[in-house]
């Protein structure tokens, strides 16, 4: 289809704003762009028009089963977008006065109170955009936990080779360097490799549990106090909290702070790739550390709190992403007491229905039970047949599903990981086992068959590696 | 008591029986027995979803929605055209993952590819990324993005957004790396100041244009001089006024960033709003986050993928240039939205009113005696000096629907876009002048 700039015609425009009501003035020359400014003419029909035809060449959870694991991809809730749309949120200047803000200020009050009931952590900003900026957030806080001790010595972050890509990243943002622990035979934390690696060098370990396997970490006391007994912190990336919400927190587990990504947890709309939110919590002994400002009540009003003098600093302009921590404090209020852990049991009984239907055909590279999500591995099918991950997950888009996450975690070869969540009936997860089943049993019966899909798309399999070789980043005008 | 499981428990019963479990506990067997919460979490009971709308409409209505608004400093008031929201409400757009999965995600790599022609544009400069967290994250990845092993360390103006240096501020100590604040010498970046402080450890120089008390900065001079030290050039800019303002490129700028709220985000207390970032083909492999790109399928069909996957975090680890992943993108396809609807003669038009009704309301103010502390080129905030208490007066201004400016220093610091009225800027002075005189007191 053609882009925005293909459909311009010039001229074209709508008529928006009055005319100026106030004498024109104009720049001085030598501040002037020279350069013309290219946008598109367009009507506002076709813009609509545009933006319906991408639309129809998009996927989201509204329109089938999204099982991308690591994402948890469940039901955006609409009341969530109805009140985040209130003008009394959308409509008020971050710089206004506390007393004319209250509503605001008690809503992320009222969101850290509850998230850290539910993690079990003491103190909570919101200021974090997104996941891998909560990470970044929450490895600075122990960063600056040790530089207030004086203990400058720790300067290695310790992370599983099973961890999510952003750990090592986050980690070399914060000069830190890495140590790689190789998991043991059933995907596990290995006990003896952890406290190999630990000593006065360790600022800390990151682990998500349950890990990325799937599986909650047996060992998780040991390994916590294995990392505390050595002098270190233990950070929850909260990739993966939807298995235990409610059910059993970080915070019990000996982890000292956690983030949060309220765009999977907690119901918030993924929006294509964000706008999300990456709380970070942590216990009492890190809290002065965390960005400012943080909010507090002074004479029995909401306030900002500036006078933390140990802050980490800011890690975004204003408090973060508000109008998505209001979606989560929606959804939390809906759920409440009795159905937070509810929905994180129906994750599991979904994910574990799932595993056991496939595991008919497909080998799971889990052992026992999994948690939200499992991993599947096509590494026999690969060298036997030519049969690959992708193979699968591209003929399940021609059959409406979106894919698994693909080729994650690294430590699985060929590897498709399912997350259904909870908010597929079982009718869905039956429909799409037959048809995960079927494309096995077809790629199995004519292999050649599974590399030319999808085919109903509206293009076929990019070619990646040219994009990649020859960058075209920008449409470039006749 | 709401929830969102559509399972009735005949077939959550069946789902057990096939796996052998006599119920949901049992799926926690691994877990520690004595840490699992008996009751849940210690929050309220839940709610309907009547209730809920009730509950969070209580909470909206106890915050200040001002009629009349001179406040910026790095949020804007602007009008949202009405297809903007109605194109990010779309359901698809508003559910879908990151598009990782090209043949089902035209549509997001599409638009997302059409936002970073508009930010080419828009900046003047080579390539653009698929958009960062914020206007300040994207000034501290910049930072980032310039440093190497010899040249560490980064030049701040002072006249920038306060949160914006903090930002960097606090990556680059997180990062090990120095960073200076070049001082602002009467409401500019100080050239004499930065030409002093420029050595060969210096990675880059960051300055606002328009800057934090709105003047607009010599950025030619400031970016020769960068250069000329052998330091990267990064400039944060508003993407209003760069419809009429010199752009990035012209100024010779490595990099360019900014805060993308004004283009069609509403202020919502901060946030979600939208970092966007721009740099030369040179620095293309430095950029960090998404970045879509055009190719073809196996028929020849235009196709667009995520690509230039080698500098992310998911392949590269502890040596990736960030280690972000989710971004705006539902803002920058707000911002694309916007930009489509003004279309160029619009968009100039939105800059020019802004310009022209700050000037309308600074030479109002003037006759008051809010004379302007800096006698420069400005373009929608200014600062004024103030002749009575600050405070005092924006305290009575508030009670009468209006947010006044913000205190900056001893003066305050005034915006107006093109949601002011000449009407609204009359009723402002008219207020103002009864303060003075003592009418409104009583």
């Amino acid at each position: 289809m053609k882009l925005l700039f293909e459909k311009s015609v010039a001229g074209r425009a709508s008529s928006i704003l009055p005319v100026c009501d106030v004498p024109v003035v104009d720049l001085a020359d030598n501040c002037k762009r020279q350069r013309p400014l290219r946008l598109p003419e367009l009507s506002e029909n076709d813009i609509s028009r545009h933006y319906s035809q991408l639309e129809r060449r998009a996927h989201g959870v509204n329109n089938g089963f999204y099982p991308l694991g690591s994402c948890t991809m469940k039901y955006n809730p609409r009341v969530n977008e109805a009140v985040a749309a209130l003008p009394g949120f959308t409509d008020i200047h971050p710089l206004q006065p506390a007393h004319t803000v209250q509503g605001a200020l008690e809503a992320l009050s009222l969101a850290e109170k509850y998230l850290c009931a539910i993690t079990g952590m003491d103190a909570m900003t919101f200021q974090p955009a997104a996941g891998a900026h909560g990470e970044l957030t929450g490895v600075l806080l122990i960063k600056k936990y040790h530089e207030a001790r004086g203990d400058t010595a720790r300067v290695k972050i310790i992370v599983p080779d099973s961890a999510h890509g952003t750990n090592p990243a986050t980690a070399a943002m914060a000069a830190m360097s890495v140590v790689n622990i190789p998991s043991g035979p059933d995907g596990c934390v290995d006990l003896d490799k952890l406290r190999a690696a630990v000593g006065p060098d360790t600022a800390g370990l990151m682990l998500t549990n349950p890990n990325t396997l799937g599986i909650f970490e047996k060992d998780i006391l040991e390994i916590t106090k294995i990392v505390h007994d050595a002098g270190g912190l233990v950070y929850y990336d909260g990739a993966n909290p939807n298995a235990v919400m409610g059910v059993i927190r970080p915070g019990d587990m000996g982890f000292d702070c956690v983030h949060l990504n309220l765009h999977k947890t907690f119901s918030t709309p993924h929006g294509g790739g964000g706008p999300g939110s990456g709380a970070v919590g942590c216990k009492d002994f890190l809290a002065p550390y965390l960005p400012k400002p943080h909010v507090g009540v002074k004479d029995d009003a909401y306030c900002f709190r500036g006078d933390c003098p140990e802050s980490i600093g800011k890690v975004k302009s204003f408090y973060g992403n508000f109008l998505v921590v209001l979606r989560a404090l929606a959804y939390i209020t809906t759920l409440g007491r009795e159905s937070v852990a509810d929905a994180a049991k129906n994750a599991v009984l979904n994910a574990n229905y799932m595993m056991k239907r496939l595991s008919e055909c497909y080998s799971v590279a889990n052992t026992g039970l999994c948690m939200h999500e499992f991993v599947l591995t096509l590494e026999k099918e690969a060298k036997e047949k030519h049969i690959t991950a992708m193979d699968i997950a591209k003929a399940l888009l021609d059959r409406g599903i979106h894919p698994p996450t693909m080729y994650f975690p690294l430590i699985v070869h060929e590897a498709l990981m399912v997350e259904p969540t909870e908010t597929e009936g079982k009718e869905t997860l039956d429909e799409a086992a037959d048809i995960f089943i079927d494309i096995y049993r077809q790629a199995m019966a004519d292999p050649e068959s599974v590399h030319s899909f999808p085919l109903t798309t509206p293009v076929g399999r990019p070619d990646e590696v040219a994009a990649a070789r020859n960058p075209i980043l920008r449409y470039t005008f006749e | 008591m709401g929830h969102y499981l559509p399972s009735t428990d005949a077939q959550r019963r069946d789902m057990l029986d096939m796996l052998g479990l006599s119920g949901l506990d049992d799926l926690y067997a691994a877990a520690p027995a004595h840490l699992i919460l008996k009751d849940g979490p210690h929050i309220p009971p839940g709610k309907s979803e009547l209730e809920v709308r009730r509950d969070m409409a209580a909470l909206a209505a106890k915050n200040t929605v001002f009629p009349s608004v001179f406040r910026g400093a790095g949020a804007y008031r602007h009008y949202i055209p009405a297809i903007v929201s109605s194109v990010t409400a779309k359901e698809t757009f508003l559910t879908a993952y990151t598009p990782y999965q090209a043949e089902v995600s035209q549509g997001v790599l599409q638009s997302i590819f059409e936002y970073q022609t508009m930010i080419c544009e828009l900046t003047g400069m080579d390539v653009s990324n698929a958009s960062v967290y914020d206007g300040a994250s994207a000034a501290a990845e910049a930072v980032a993005m310039c440093r190497d092993k010899k040249r560490t360390k980064a030049l701040v103006s002072a006249a920038a957004h306060p949160d914006v240096i903090e930002t960097i501020r606090t990556y680059c100590w997180g990062a090990g790396a120095e960073m200076a604040l070049i001082p602002a010498e009467n409401g500019s970046t100080d050239m004499k100041a930065l030409t002093d402080m420029l050595d060969v450890g210096v990675s880059c120089v960051y300055i606002q244009q328009p800057n934090y008390f709105g003047v607009i900065e010599d950025a030619d001079a400031i970016g020769e001089a960068a250069h000329a030290a052998g330091a990267k050039y990064i400039m944060g800019i508003n993407p209003i006024a760069a419809a009429l303002l010199k752009t990035p490129g012209e100024c010779g700028a490595d990099v360019a960033v900014g805060e993308g709220q004004p283009l069609g985000m509403p202020l919502a207390f901060g946030g979600p709003y939208l970092g966007f970032m721009a740099a030369t083909s040179a620095l293309m492999r430095k950029l960090p986050g998404r970045i879509v790109g055009q190719t073809a399928d196996a028929a020849g069909r235009r196709a667009f993928v995520l690509t230039l996957q080698a500098r992310e975090q998911h392949i590269r680890r502890e040596k990736a240039s960030s280690n972000i992943c989710s971004n705006q993108a539902l803002c920058a396809m707000t911002a694309a939205a916007y930009m489509a609807a003004m279309g160029p003669g619009g968009l100039r038009d939105v800059a020019r009113q802004c310009l022209s009704k700050a000037h309308y309301l600074a030479g109002a103010l003037q006759k008051l005696g809010f004379g302007l502390v800096y006698q420069k080129e400005y373009f929608h905030e200014f600062v004024t000096i103030c002749p009575c208490d600050s405070a005092a007066l924006l305290a009575y201004l508030e009670s009468r629907g209006v947010l006044g400016g913000l205190p900056v220093g001893d003066g305050i610091l005034w915006c107006a876009t093109e949601m002011n009225s000449k009407a609204d800027m009359d009723v402002l002075a008219g207020l103002i002048d009864l303060y003075l005189k003592g009418g409104a007191r009583a």
